[in-house]
């Protein structure tokens, strides 16, 4: 009898476990899926290596960003500030590495401003409880001032050559691809199955109820923040070093384009449910259109308002989901 | 024709695991005062949410001077003349008393049809002569006193030409005398024909105030009368309708040494010098009236507001709790009043929901072991029959009571000494209320000491086996099972020891 519970008890939950997916990261998936292999028919040229690798490099900087994004939103509050917190990084490294500063401690230099930058969001929202829109707003502004006033919007180019990891390669697979994928993978895992990521979503899903069941919540408010300050960083190194000009502009619009992608991928702007994975398929998305409308020899400038449409179906669908759930 | 402005005919309304309302027959007359009253739960706020068009009604017929109607949203509802006053106030704390009283549909004049001050501020100055109240309407709302609220928001509704207002417990934060002058006002509208309907706890207002009442019992209208065919007492009868032996399936528990043991507890402004004692097996009833302090007594033991002074002793250890965290630790757990929101993280699954707070317990090198996990998501489920498709069920989908099963088992995962329950059944149908029961007499059984506070006074009575009462943030009374009656724990509550409270027991809220 009881056997018999639990076995029905365990085929249910594959069931709930496909239809979770049926429900997000799966329809992401197809939909993408789709799009390619439209677009490839339409243009050959479409599906080039080349132009695959190309669009996975484009898409690699601001999935990496979204790794701390999906962390943010998940928590239920919000970064707007990883544009200017990449071009805080980007100059930084650029002028160290223009200094004859010897590489690794340019790049750890780097990592250390985007977490400094993070953990100051991260304490003004967790401590000081300033609403993250608030906080961020001013930083985004801030920090991108401080930027453009020190580089007199100079470009900084002819850096050492070690500095442009982004346009090496390993096993022939190049490495901002790379670590996407291994900052994606340890992304996913930790929110998963790591005590601290879970509570992350206990956080974004009720803060009283997270604070009575001992999850220290201000706490978790100031990591998710400190965490996504440092992906931002790593995507800043790779976007640095991926051309060889930085300009003092970096990263403009970037918050838009990495929360487009996350939202896209099934996060609730409400906090408490959403994948690292739907973030990057959302990031895929939103290169495979970018590229996609090139090929379509649409005018770039369009690519905004897809974005925008794009931000704005997937709130849709996260509200409609939800009155469905509630009733 | 009906002589009912306002009459509801078989209303069924139905919300995920709890049936609301059962075939209800309401009616209101002009120039009535109508009590509506009942236990927690009963079906009250339900009934007046479908009168004032925030619910549809899934069956039935709704009636509105005669005519049937569909009543679509409140703003509706207050075109055809149906104004409600809930608990909440719905002013403007920054804008004038006129602006409020007329938010929404102010005057107009002149071409552009710009808003007529002149005239506002002269009809709020009529509307307020004729409740014989002076109040300035130039006033800002924010700076005037609840009392004057209360009548801002009977003008809003005569502002509307309501002829049917709706007001839910207006005077729940009224100082006697305020609750003087409403009468006067409700009188006034009574004369000039408006039906009120009106929500009370407190029965003394209803023989006051009332020319009718009706009785709402588990979502089932129990009876409509005149109030002076009735008697207090049979109200109450007609409210509780159940015998407590019935309801209850409390087991007898050997019960052991003291587990937690507390003295001169305060804190300021909430607690102040409690001294308790719960022991093993044993299960001890908090009861008060809402604000005596029970909730805050709980959040102080629990370290979500730590205590200033006294001591706090468990299991023979003299302990400082600090914060939630500590006290877990320590062996308490707290299951809070608002299921939906303290208790409960909706967006996640039933099983992250319960290992929450054990989730470093189950950590294979850092990480969260799966099979660990379902393991124990699995034996709760079990162990509570919390009715769920699967264990990555996400909660929001349950009803109240499996909802609750769930917050119970993320608190006994934790494999607490002393549990807290703060009104453990609040919102939950009859059957799973049963079920929370007897599983409370169950962990009883096995060596847990539980603390409930519960405002729904059968069950105190029927589950506890010692009574402690509140009042003012600390204990005023204590009952044995054997000696405990609803009249002595009303008494104890209003701060009538001594006196036998007589009519009085349904003040409870």
């Amino acid at each position: 009898m009881l056997r018999a519970n639990s076995q029905r008890a365990t085929s249910n939950a594959w069931w709930s476990i496909l239809a979770s997916l049926r429900s997000q990261e799966a329809t992401l998936g197809a939909f993408l899926l789709v799009m390619v292999a439209v677009l490839g028919a339409i243009q050959p040229a479409f599906l080039a290596p080349q132009n695959i690798r190309d669009m996975l490099i484009n898409a690699s900087y601001p999935a990496i960003a979204a790794v701390g994004m999906t962390m943010v939103i998940v928590s239920a509050e919000i970064d707007i500030s990883i544009g200017s917190i990449l071009a805080v990084c980007a100059v930084l490294a650029g002028n160290l590495a223009q200094a004859s500063v010897p590489i690794p401690l340019v790049f750890a230099a780097a990592l250390v401003a985007g977490m400094l930058l993070g953990m100051l969001n991260g304490a003004l929202v967790a401590w000081a409880r300033i609403p993250s829109i608030i906080v961020t707003l001013g930083a985004l502004s801030f920090w991108r001032g401080l930027v453009i006033y020190l580089t007199q919007g100079a470009w900084i180019q002819n850096l050492p050559d070690a500095f442009y990891f982004a346009q090496r390669s390993v096993l022939g697979v190049p490495v901002p691809i790379w670590l996407m994928v291994v900052l994606v993978v340890s992304g996913m895992l930790w929110m998963h199955y790591s005590p601290l990521g879970r509570e992350i979503y206990a956080v974004g899903g009720s803060r009283q109820a997270a604070m009575l069941a001992g999850v220290p919540v201000r706490r978790r408010l100031f990591l998710v923040l400190t965490l996504n300050g440092i992906c931002a960083a790593v995507a800043a190194l790779i976007y640095a070093s991926r051309f060889s000009v930085i300009q003092s502009n970096a990263g403009l619009g970037f918050e838009f384009q990495v929360i487009t992608a996350v939202v896209v991928g099934g996060t609730s702007i409400m906090g408490g449910t959403g994948t690292i994975l739907g973030s990057l398929l959302g990031c895929l998305l939103v290169s495979v259109i970018g590229t996609g409308l090139t090929f379509l020899k649409v005018s770039p400038y369009w690519m905004q308002a897809v974005q925008g449409t794009l931000i704005l179906l997937a709130v849709v669908v996260d509200v409609l989901r939800r009155r469905h759930a509630g009733r | 024709m009906s002589k009912f402005i306002l009459e509801l005919q078989g209303v069924n309304k139905t919300f995920p695991g709890v049936q609301a309302l059962t075939n209800v027959d309401f009616g209101v007359e002009p120039g009535e005062v109508h009590a509506l009253v009942g236990e927690n739960g009963a079906g009250k706020s339900t009934l007046i949410k479908i009168i004032a068009g925030v619910y549809p009604p899934d069956a039935g017929t709704i009636r509105f001077a005669g005519q049937p109607v569909r009543i679509l949203s409140p703003h509706h509802a207050q075109t055809l003349g149906i104004a409600a006053i809930y608990q909440e106030s719905s002013l403007y704390p920054e804008l004038s008393v006129a602006e409020n009283v007329f938010m929404g549909h102010h005057p107009r004049a002149g071409l552009l049809r710009a808003v007529d001050w002149e005239a506002m501020y002269r009809q709020t100055s009529e509307i307020f002569k004729g409740l014989l109240v002076d109040l300035d309407p130039r006033a800002k709302v924010g700076n005037l006193s609840a009392a004057y609220r209360q009548l801002v928001e009977v003008a809003k509704a005569l502002s509307q030409n309501a002829r049917v207002l709706i007001m839910d417990e207006p005077t729940a934060s009224l100082t006697q005398r305020d609750v003087e002058a409403l009468f006067q006002t409700v009188r006034v509208l009574r004369g000039r024909g408006v039906a009120v309907i009106y929500i009370s706890h407190r029965l003394e207002e209803v023989f006051a105030l009332a020319d009718r009442v009706t009785v709402l019992r588990d979502g089932v209208l129990v009876a409509t009368r005149p109030v002076s065919e009735v008697t207090q007492g049979e109200l109450v009868a007609m409210m509780v309708g159940r015998t407590l032996d019935t309801m209850f399936p409390k087991e007898e528990v050997p019960i052991g040494e003291p587990l937690l043991r507390v003295k001169h507890l305060g804190r300021r402004g909430s607690v102040s010098d409690v001294s308790l004692e719960v022991r093993r097996g044993e299960i001890v009833g908090l009861a008060g009236l809402v604000g005596a302090g029970r909730s805050e007594l709980a959040q102080t033991l629990f370290g979500i507001t730590p205590a200033d002074s006294g001591s706090i002793e468990l299991d023979g250890r003299q302990v400082t709790i600090g914060n939630p965290h500590q006290a877990m630790a320590l062996g308490l757990a707290y299951v809070p009043e608002d299921r939906q929101r303290q208790g409960l993280i909706l967006p996640m699954s039933v099983r992250d929901n319960v290992t929450l707070a054990i989730l470093d317990s189950l950590c294979r090198f850092g990480l969260v072991s799966p099979g660990a996990e379902e393991a124990i998501a699995k034996e709760y489920i079990d162990r509570l029959q919390v009715r769920t498709p699967s264990s990555r069920q996400t909660v929001v989908n349950l009803s109240g009571g499996n909802q609750q099963k769930v917050v119970v088992s993320k608190w006994l995962v934790s494999r607490p000494k002393v549990l807290i329950l703060d009104e453990p059944t609040r919102g939950i149908d009859v059957g799973a209320k049963a079920e929370i029961h007897r599983l409370m007499s169950r962990l009883a059984g096995q060596g847990l000491g539980i603390v409930m506070i519960s405002s729904d006074l059968p069950e105190v009575l029927g589950m506890s086996d010692r009574v402690l009462v509140m009042r003012r943030g600390t204990i005023v009374g204590e009952f044995q099972r054997g000696e405990a009656t609803q009249e002595k724990v009303i008494a104890a509550a209003m701060g009538l020891v001594g006196q036998e409270a007589g009519g009085a027991s349904v003040a409870r809220e």
